[in-house]
């Protein structure tokens, strides 16, 4: 088994990976692909604790964030799709109604 | 040979991550994505959770991408390449550079040290993972399990409410 220094830092690698996309794309459904990058990320750091510590309940954790993951895949993509509706286009730039 | 093996998937992992990002078309950053996701699955095998590997398999590169894709073709979106990234390319650049320094400082510099678990390789090879993973979610865990499938219940009531032309 490798260190666990060595997972936590491929985590932060993705999960930086993640960061940046979210923070300079335009196309919310690429967004919401480097969200899911990033839920991941932690995903792979808390197996990696939890395999190291001997402790089940990061194993545990992670099944409820895949939860949330689906939960939000389902709602956010419903979201998108009521938003294409509207104005023919996912881009963030074109959520500006409610921009002051 | 296991460092060399850990080493490739880290590459792997990394490199589809990267496209992920910057992929023009959304259609290759999901199939990068997936990518992403066996290599993170790779890694779960590695640290002995398989049980955790084939869910990552399924609910992640199965389920959630699907989705992803099915969304992705069916509001077909045109793929322009003038306006991909918005004007925040360097900030956002610079945010995630100090993030991936930050945590990686903390990594190096910090000491994982925690009370030990009782968990061992050996006792997972024995068990089974799978059966630990659930006489631990249905015992400790009951609640927050039960809470999930509220959780579940409202993002489904909401996804067909949002969908709908008319309520």
């Amino acid at each position: 088994m490798e260190n666990v220094n060595s997972y936590l830092i491929v985590s932060a690698i993705l999960f930086s990976i993640g960061t940046i996309g979210v923070l300079t794309r335009k196309n919310a459904i690429v967004i919401f692909m480097c969200v899911e990058l990033m839920l991941n990320a932690v995903n792979l750091t808390f197996v990696a604790l939890s395999r190291h510590l001997g402790n089940l309940d990061g194993q545990i954790f992670v099944f409820f964030v895949m939860t949330v993951a689906a939960a939000e895949a389902a709602v956010g993509l419903a979201l998108m799709i009521a938003f294409y509706n509207n104005k023919e286009s996912i881009d963030v730039e074109d959520v500006n109604i409610m921009k002051w | 040979m296991e460092t060399l093996f850990f080493l490739i998937i880290t590459l792997v992992a990394i490199v589809s991550a990267i496209l992920v990002t910057t992929c023009k078309n959304p259609i290759n950053s999901a199939l990068a994505l997936v990518m992403t996701f066996f290599c993170l699955a790779t890694y779960y095998v590695m640290l002995d959770a398989p049980f955790m590997a084939a869910v990552q398999v399924m609910v992640y590169a199965g389920a959630i991408m699907v989705l992803i894709v099915f969304t992705i073709m069916l509001l077909n979106i045109r793929v322009d390449a003038s306006k991909k990234h918005s004007h925040k390319v360097v900030l956002g650049s610079i945010i995630g550079f100090f993030t991936l320094v930050n945590t990686a400082f903390i990594v190096i510099k910090g000491h994982v040290a925690s009370p030990n678990g009782p968990l061992t390789g050996e006792m997972i090879r024995q068990q089974g993972h799978t059966e630990l993973i659930g006489r631990e979610m249905f015992t400790n865990f009951l609640l927050p399990f039960e809470i999930t499938s509220i959780l579940l219940l409202v993002a489904i009531v909401g996804a067909v409410i949002l969908a709908k032309k008319k309520i």
